[in-house]
């Protein structure tokens, strides 16, 4: 609750506050800007340190007694560990070329969120420690000493950075503050400072199988009502099948996707693509996550939780992975599994078995993306589709973080809504692809207590998109992030209610004229199919 | 509301410029120095949207100031800073306060034309449609607020809505877990 002014500060309204340098300002844990903390039993799950009940509104975190070695180790390794991290607490040579163009800085105006102060926050401490010029000089170039008031500063801040990786595209070195975030997250791991959000998922992940913990019977019966539902709308029973040992492909789909909306028009959208193909996969209970939130905790349990992933395919003997609508999933596939888990010398190079596609860029992780897939199988007029269906949806794309910079997925969603909606505008260029804005939630940090936190970030977002409203009349975003499809419908009733949140195969299966439907009259929402011939 | 006097209302669309240009000035200042520079730095509406749309609404604002009040419109000005500053680090009085500094800005930019009695009366005329359209912005400012509050109730509304899907509380109190509260 905001607090009352005394009388005498009431009379002391100062318009413009004094100004502070960045050391010298304090971190202000104000409700709806941080994350709760990691509760005690999902830390002693995966064996994190320092599990306890803890609040950043505490002056006492309950640190452990030698949280000050443990840190210094910790950077001490991850030193001589990542090439990466010693050349970006080097290399940056403040040319401010990054400072504006976080979505985090751009929403708050606070300049820690800069990229380039961002990483100054551990680069300060690297100095002191590990340069000569930053232990004989100190604050004069930028170096200081690690105490309490930077590990509060770090878990505000680095539970700011969405690791979205926008700032790398315009430094001129590549410096990749996601990178730096990311080790900054594990060092604050080191000593038991994370945030629920994240923790809770891993431990699920690591239990159950899936960030929402779900056990067997719960996904299975959440995957028969969405199957009841296209019933419903086309008339055609799909019946996939769990854990099928010999199955061609094993999918895997984001958990979410199972059980929050809009995720489930579009995991309707895709079972009923892979049912109309006739494709020869199996799901499974045990690798029932696409996501990995291990990516968002440290280096170690991002390869942890996604060796599920490799060992369930090699147990069912499938040949190749199908991953789902998911975002960060595919950052892990296409940067990490390999080194991670690989090789998949048990599985092979993911081929169309209905076109005849090779996916040779996929040849040493056999796993691709859903809409890499759908958009082959329309290239090939393997699908045959009424985009008059989607007439109402007047939709723009927006690129989620990871699958555009993490290279390479920006023209397959784009490829699929083009031929399934007839109404579809970009977003402004300095917007899209490489330069997309992130949905402010990213990373873990898509929860209802730093709803604030969120918009702000997610303003230069709904900014573009108001734009396209305005211009164009847009009234769909659709993404295939399932973290986005949790954090953009909120960001969008705040800063733009006219426009709704879908996955690209939500589309997909609206448009989709499968063998044997019945005619359709209502979309995968139920909601009355209207064309534009209809008004 | 009283309509705005003629003569100051030339006088003011005269210096409308450099009114709303030290008044834009004024609420960037209320950032770190840092940050005023990005905000005032004239980049596309995408690459600096806060400063556009602060920028954008004192302008509509100051004409609604003079003009009749058509309340759509003026709305729309002052929720384009508003709901910006909102969800910032500022609280509820210094996200309102750049609507009086305004009264200040005029006063300042009309020093050495105030001399006749008509014209302070006319410029009462003026100060009160601003203090008026502070109180506006004290509904606007909340709405702004609410609207937080009501995703953050229908987020844990969706949440307890899956785990009822899924059946959970049927597994029993341990497996009823929310996100974790220290509060």
């Amino acid at each position: 609750m905001a607090k009352t002014p005394k009388p005498d500060q009431l009379l002391n309204i100062d318009y413009n506050p004094p100004k502070t340098g960045w050391m010298e300002t304090p971190v202000d844990f104000r409700p709806g800007t941080w994350c709760y903390p990691g509760k005690a039993e999902s830390l002693t799950t995966v064996g994190l340190p320092n599990p306890r009940k803890w609040s950043p509104e505490d002056e006492d975190w309950k640190l452990p007694e030698n949280w000050k070695q443990i840190i210094m180790d910790g950077l001490r390794e991850r030193l001589e560990r990542f090439r990466s991290l010693k050349l970006f607490m080097d290399i940056c040579v403040r040319c401010g070329a990054c400072s504006d163009k976080c979505h985090f800085f751009i929403g708050s105006g606070d300049p820690k969120n800069m990229p380039v102060l961002r990483a100054e926050l551990l680069r300060s401490i690297y100095r002191k420690e590990y340069t000569t010029a930053g232990k004989i000089m100190g604050k004069m170039v930028g170096a200081r000493e690690l105490n309490e008031d930077v590990i509060k500063e770090w878990f505000y801040y680095f539970f700011q950075c969405t690791e979205c990786r926008r700032c790398s595209v315009y430094c001129p070195y590549g410096i990749d503050t996601a990178e730096i975030t990311m080790i900054a997250r594990e060092l604050l791991n080191l000593i038991g400072c994370n945030i629920d959000w994240v923790v809770t998922p891993v431990a699920n992940c690591y239990m159950k199988g899936n960030h929402l913990g779900i056990q067997p019977h719960g996904l299975v019966d959440s995957m028969d009502f969405l199957i009841e539902n296209i019933e419903d709308i086309t008339g055609i029973t799909i019946e996939p099948t769990w854990n099928r040992k010999g199955a061609e492909i094993l999918y895997i789909p984001p958990s979410g996707d199972l059980f929050a909306d809009p995720g489930t028009f579009g995991i309707m959208g895709q079972l009923m693509v892979l049912h109309e193909i006739g494709l020869d996969y199996t799901l499974s209970t045990y690798a029932s996550e696409g996501g990995n939130f291990g990516l968002f905790t440290s280096h170690e349990m991002a390869k942890r939780l996604n060796a599920k992933m490799y060992a369930e395919a090699k147990r069912l003997g499938v040949k190749w992975i199908l991953g789902g609508e998911c975002g960060h999933m595919w950052r892990v596939v296409h940067q990490y599994m390999d080194t991670m888990n690989g090789p998949a010398d048990f599985l092979e190079t993911p081929t169309s078995p209905i076109t005849g596609t090779k996916f040779e860029h996929a040849k040493s992780t056999s796993m691709i993306h859903i809409t890499e897939f759908t958009s082959d199988l329309i290239y090939h007029n393997k699908l045959k589709l009424d985009p008059s269906r989607n007439d109402s949806i007047v939709a723009t794309f927006h690129d989620s973080c990871n699958p555009s910079r993490a290279m390479g997925l920006l023209e397959e969603p784009r490829y699929i809504l083009k031929h399934v909606c007839n109404n579809f505008y970009e977003m402004p260029d300095d917007t899209i692809r490489e330069h997309t804005f992130c949905c402010g939630g990213g990373s873990g940090l898509g929860s209802d207590e730093n709803m604030e936190m969120r918009m702000r970030g997610g303003f230069p977002r709904a900014n573009a998109v108001k734009y396209v409203h305005k211009k164009h009349g847009v009234n769909m975003l659709t993404c295939v992030c399932a973290i986005d499809r949790a954090t953009l419908p909120p960001l969008m009733r705040y800063w733009l209610p006219q426009v709704d949140v879908c996955s690209v195969h939500e589309l997909v299966g609206n448009a989709l004229v499968m063998e044997g439907e019945k005619e359709r009259t209502e979309n995968l929402r139920f909601e009355p199919l209207g064309t534009e011939d209809d008004e | 509301m009283t309509q705005v006097p003629d003569v100051l209302k030339g006088l003011l669309a005269d210096k409308k410029a450099i009114i709303v240009s030290k008044w834009f000035h004024n609420l960037c200042q209320e950032y770190p120095d840092k940050t005023v520079k990005h905000l005032k730095s004239g980049k596309s509406q995408f690459a600096n949207p806060v400063g556009h749309n602060l920028r954008q609404g004192l302008d509509g604002i100051f004409d609604q100031v003079l003009e009749d009040v058509d309340s759509e419109n003026f709305r729309l000005n002052l929720d384009r800073i508003l709901r910006i500053k909102a969800v910032q680090d500022f609280s509820p009085s210094q996200a309102i306060a750049f609507i009086f500094i305004l009264k200040k800005l005029i006063r300042e930019e009309l020093q050495g034309q105030l001399d006749g009695e008509v014209l302070y009366k006319e410029l009462a005329v003026i100060e009160q449609r601003i203090d008026n359209i502070a109180l506006v912005a004290f509904e606007i400012y909340l709405q702004c607020k609410e609207t937080i509050y009501q995703l953050r109730i229908d987020e844990v509304k969706r949440k307890c809505a899956i785990l009822e899907r899924i059946n959970m509380l049927n597994q029993g109190p341990a497996a009823i877990e929310y996100e974790g509260s220290t509060q």
